[in-house]
């Protein structure tokens, strides 16, 4: 009899708290799925977007608003030349094999970062590192080989997390990291499953489970959210469904600003691209509200130079390049244009890209400028327009954050090729004071505003849908990363 | 009957060299390059070129030609560039949804064809055979994917029955799985069951023009006895064909229309991995599709003989 | 004259008549943007609403009409180009090894699931117009050739043609002289079936986004960038869908009307 009550009382029991675990599982769904699960050795920003901060940290990370705040990394100090940083580690840390992480996995990592066959993507991050010395299991100690202003900015990012020798083996398939979460499984396709790690070092996560699930179908995706068989998606495609969304009680609408400046890429090396006057004309024959109305139905925000609006050292230089296709026309004209030309407009697959293109196509044509426009998957992009520069203009978000210094290489797809600029530049890495840094870098802006390097169109915007009771989640995206470590359920 | 049937094996293992040979120069074609897509926007060349020696680009036509046939023989598709997994692994997890999608689709494509155009055979010009016809006149003309959507539209987001595509997993149970892939076999039906419908009509009515059924009746058969026990068994013939013919369609078909309902199956294999320039699995999948359409109709083909000795005689 | 014909020559010619037009004149520009008026329902300003650009819905549909239909037409010039001869060739010398590679050359290209190898076409040599008829024309090819060459390989047992042999004329102007003008209905209702499958054709590679390439607008592509929105706004899908069933159905029409029409035609033999 006793035996009987208490079996009922331990089956209720058991349904009453499966009923209150239930809430601590999320299904998070994205576009992109990630080729394999290795941060360091490839730039597809859909690693982070499942590993960052939730499987892997680094010496510092991001946080929701941008800031550089601790990671593995506690605490610094940085020498009064700039060249030594030493960083104390925080303690009791292991990896999620159970092995630990001291100052010897800080060095394994970076040196296999800036490592010569190294397949680091973003190997330029550390080159100014010249030495990384393990001091003691909890102090690390990097030389540089010339200051560095950004130094613990690089360090935050994707590609620098600290990674151990033990398990690097098959890092891509099975990651093991430092984060709040363990890697669990991953079905090829559809989705990616992490588990809370019970032996966390900092403050664990409030979530039992994450399900990351893949659907870079638009339509697909506005299913999957009606359904309810998602409870969030991070970054949803189809901006004009948005409405929809905020009208039903069943889901919140979070739009927050990234990293991504949207331009119209054009080759400067290219003729009459060569010719600053034709790419002024352009500028001004872009009328850049219609194309957020129309390909992102009014989600984003006008820039008028490679910089994040949301960002203090932002300078609105919009006025440089407003819509006036009289003055592009006369422009044209100016250059010897007067009859306008043809070039080719090549896209990657973004909607923003196709849709855009569309509408930059029209609006070029009303003052002359001819497109042939030709769809590209990525693997094409790649190859035609971004390593072969066979292209006459482009539309494509660059997501990286800070990324104006790519302006300063001269082989870079875009081909711009100034040494003022480039000098800006070297002064601006050199420099750690936070007043010149922004006085360079408003001088930088005016300078690929006023030389009309690309056409400025608009910082995008992340649309996240996600269910009513959800909290913590973040609403901008200073780096691509779906950071779950403070996400929640709402009571 | 042997010497048929040696003689179509040949014809088919001819077949499957030239199509193997084909698909495999179509794919090296392909201008894009599998290491940049990998590394992204940012990457520099020496990590591309490691990466490329790595999953093995640099080989001679011959030799990657040679390598890809000897190890489809034993049993191993390669690896996917994009996923670092077994080809076969994922075309096994796909083919649990292509395959039942075909039968589920076959079949009701059968189910719906057979009577219809037999009904529509028994009451020639009535208004019975005028309304098959006009269904079926428009049934072949509509675009599958349109009714897709329209099914959608319907059912899904204003009816709320079925989800808008999708697909549930059979661990949810069969029954779910099913519901997930009748909307899409629905759609796939359609067009197939208008043109076996019409072809079942045509053939029935051709068999029942015939000298012998003239006899049967005479003999005193009733109309109905007449098609049920000698027309039907004969006009079944042509019908076998387009059968198997429909094999093909249903899997060109499905590669739209597993698009259309997101159903990861082997149609959107494809898609996914020549946006990838995932070679190998592009080879693999494509290779294996068309064997199967080959092979189906090699089946047909001595099926067809075998029902009528007729066709085993060549010139 | 039969129903069959009539109706389906009156359902493609409004279609065609509607590319043909579209050349000269269209109620609002395809290539002009009008992003304030984007998503509109049918008005009396647009008579079957706009697109998400502000597009007039009409006008696209007009224009689409000879993306598919030039498509479709050229597709099966290419197949008739090239198929007839092999299909002539191929009877004319029956038994013979060219008859059998041109055979088994046939049954290769059936035996490859059309609409794969045109996506692998497209995808790989890039999309557009031209590719897309390239890859519909390629299947069109094998068509016929085979019913050219059934059809001619028993026109070869005629006693005029027999009589031609013996008289010395050579193979090749037996079958341009005699052979084909006999052919000729079967082309022209397999021609119409075949433009009928390539307006399908079309849809679909355009649906996917291998067809022809914006901005020049087409009825597949029209519905493919209304999935997102023909949930609120029906009339995106609808119209383009409608347009692609009423061509095809009336060309089928048209198909069985003129077999039905020729067919007694077919028994007669010229000289």
């Amino acid at each position: 009899m006793r035996l009987m009550k208490f079996a009922t009382a331990s089956a209720l029991a058991m349904i009453v708290a499966t009923g209150a675990m239930a809430k601590s599982d999320i299904t998070l769904a994205m576009q992109l799925e990630p080729p394999h699960l290795d941060p360091t050795s490839a730039a597809a920003g859909a690693i982070d977007s499942v590993l960052y901060s939730n499987v892997f940290e680094g010496l510092t990370r991001f946080a929701s608003d941008g800031s550089i705040i601790p990671g593995l990394a506690q605490s610094w100090v940085i020498s009064d030349d700039g060249l030594t940083y030493t960083f104390k580690l925080a303690e009791g840390v292991t990896f999620h094999d159970g092995t630990t992480m001291d100052a010897e996995d800080v060095k394994f990592s970076l040196d296999r970062a800036r490592a010569e066959d190294s397949a680091n993507a973003q190997k330029a991050l550390f080159a100014s590192i010249a030495d990384v010395e393990a001091v003691d299991a909890s102090t690390v100690k990097i030389t540089l080989s010339a200051p560095n202003g950004s130094l613990l900015f690089n360090l935050a990012w994707g590609d620098a997390v600290i990674v151990a020798p033990e398990s690097i083996e098959n890092i891509k398939q099975a990651p093991v990291g430092t984060g709040a979460f363990k890697f669990a499984n991953w079905v090829q396709g559809d989705n990616i499953t992490l588990e809370k790690n019970a032996d966390y070092w900092g403050t664990p996560a409030k979530l039992d489970k994450v399900t990351f699930k893949f659907i870079s179908d638009p339509t697909a995706a506005f299913a999957a959210v009606m359904a309810e068989d998602v409870d969030v998606f991070a970054g949803y495609p189809a901006p004009e469904n948005v409405p929809q969304f905020e009208a039903d009680p069943r889901f919140q609408v979070i739009v927050g600003n990234t990293e991504g400046e949207t331009i119209l890429s054009t080759n400067n090396k290219m003729p009459p691209f060569d010719n600053v006057k034709v790419r002024e004309a352009m500028a001004h024959a872009i009328d850049r509200q219609a194309i957020i109305d129309g390909a992102m139905f009014g989600l984003g925000t006008p820039i008028g130079t490679h910089f994040a609006p949301h960002n203090p050292d932002y300078v609105d230089l919009t006025a440089d390049s407003a819509y006036d296709p009289e003055k592009a026309k006369a422009l044209l004209a100016e250059a010897g244009f007067a009859e306008g030309f043809t070039t080719t407009l090549k896209l990657p697959p973004p909607s923003y890209a196709r849709r855009g293109g569309e509408i930059i196509a029209a609006q070029l044509r009303e003052v002359g400028i001819q497109t042939e426009i030709t769809n590209l998957e990525w693997a094409q992009w790649l190859e035609e327009v971004f390593k072969g520069k066979d292209y006459g203009l482009t539309i494509v978000s660059h997501t990286e954050p800070m990324d104006i210094g790519i302006y300063a290489r001269p082989d870079y797809y875009f081909q711009y090729d100034d040494a003022d600029f480039q000098a800006m530049n070297t002064a601006l890495e050199a420099e750690a004071d936070p007043a010149k840094r922004s006085a360079l870098l408003e001088q930088m802006q005016r300078k690929i505003s006023g030389d009309y390097v690309n056409g400025y169109l608009f910082q995008l915007a992340i649309p996240t849908i996600a269910k009513a009771g959800v909290q913590g989640l973040w609403e901008n995206a200073p780096t691509q990363a779906n950071d779950m470590t403070a996400v929640s359920w709402a009571e | 009957m042997l010497r048929f049937v040696a003689k179509r094996l040949i014809s088919l293992i001819i077949s499957l060299v030239v199509a193997s040979i084909v698909i495999f120069l179509f794919v090296e074609v392909v201008p894009g390059d599998p290491a940049a897509y990998m590394l992204g926007l940012n990457a520099q060349e020496d990590t591309l070129a490691a990466l490329r020696e790595q999953l093995g680009l640099n080989g001679t036509l011959l030799e990657r030609y040679a390598s890809w046939v000897g190890g489809m023989l034993r049993g191993d598709f390669g690896t996917s560039y994009t996923y670092r997994t077994p080809v076969s692994e994922m075309i096994g997890e796909r083919m649990w949804i292509s395959l039942p999608l075909a039968i589920y689709a076959l079949t009701l494509s059968t189910l719906i064809a057979f009577p219809a155009g037999i009904w529509a055979a028994s009451k020639r010009g009535s208004l019975a055979d005028i309304l098959v016809m006009g269904f079926t006149q428009l049934g072949v003309a509509i675009p599958n994917f349109w009714f897709a959507m329209l099914m959608v539209l319907v059912f899904a987001i204003n009816l709320r029955w079925f989800s808008a595509g999708g697909f549930a997993g059979w661990d949810a149970g069969f029954g779910p799985a099913m519901k997930s892939l009748t909307l899409p076999a629905i759609a796939l039906a359609l067009p197939q069951a208008s043109i076996l419908a019409r072809v079942m009509r045509s053939s029935l009515l051709d068999t029942l023009g015939e000298d012998y059924i003239r006899t049967a009746r005479a003999k005193g058969l009733s109309r109905r006895q007449a098609l049920w026990r000698h027309a039907l068994r004969n006009a079944l013939i042509p019908v076998l064909t387009i059968i198997g013919l429909q094999f093909s369609f249903l899997m060109a078909g499905a590669i739209i229309i597993e698009n259309v309902f997101f159903l990861p199956g082997l149609g959107r294999l494809v898609f996914q991995s020549i946006a990838a320039r995932d070679l190998i699995v592009v080879e693999s999948v494509v290779m294996l599709l068309v064997f199967a359409v080959i092979v189906v109709n090699f089946l047909v083909d001595v099926a067809y003989a075998v029902v009528d000795p007729r066709l085993r005689v060549r010139a | 004259m039969n129903r069959s014909l009539i109706i389906g020559a009156a359902l493609s010619a409004v279609f065609v008549i509607a590319a043909l037009v579209s050349f000269v004149w269209t109620p609002y520009d395809v290539l002009g943007l009008d992003i304030p008026n984007k998503l509109k329902e049918p008005s009396a300003a647009h008579w079957l609403g706009t697109d998400h650009f502000g597009r007039d819905i009409f006008s696209m549909i007009m224009v689409g009409a000879r993306t598919s239909i030039a498509v479709a037409v050229v597709a099966v010039g290419i197949g008739m180009l090239l198929g007839v001869p092999l299909g002539l060739a191929a009877a004319a010398r029956t038994g013979t090894l060219l008859d059998e590679v041109i055979m088994r050359g046939n049954d290769l290209v059936f035996a490859f699931p059309s609409l794969l190898i045109a996506i692998m076409i497209t995808a790989v040599f890039g999309a557009s117009a031209l590719n897309a008829i390239i890859a519909i024309g390629i299947f069109n090819i094998p068509v016929f050739a085979r019913l050219v060459r059934g059809a001619a390989l028993s026109l070869w047992t005629r006693d005029y043609v027999l009589a031609a042999r013996v008289s010395g004329k050579g193979v090749a102007r037996i079958s341009f002289e005699h052979i084909l003008p006999n052919v000729t209905n079967l082309l022209i209702v397999q021609g119409t079936i075949q433009f009928s499958l390539g307006i399908l054709a079309e849809a679909g590679l355009s649906y996917v986004g291998l067809g022809a390439q914006p901005p020049t607008p087409s009825w597949g592509r029209m519905l493919a960038e209304s999935q997102t929105m023909f949930s609120f706004k029906p009339h995106l899908a609808i119209f383009p869908g409608l347009a692609i069933l009423l061509t095809v159905l009336g060309l089928n029409l048209l198909g069985d009307g003129l077999r039905d029409w020729l067919d007694p035609r077919l028994r007669r033999a010229k000289r």
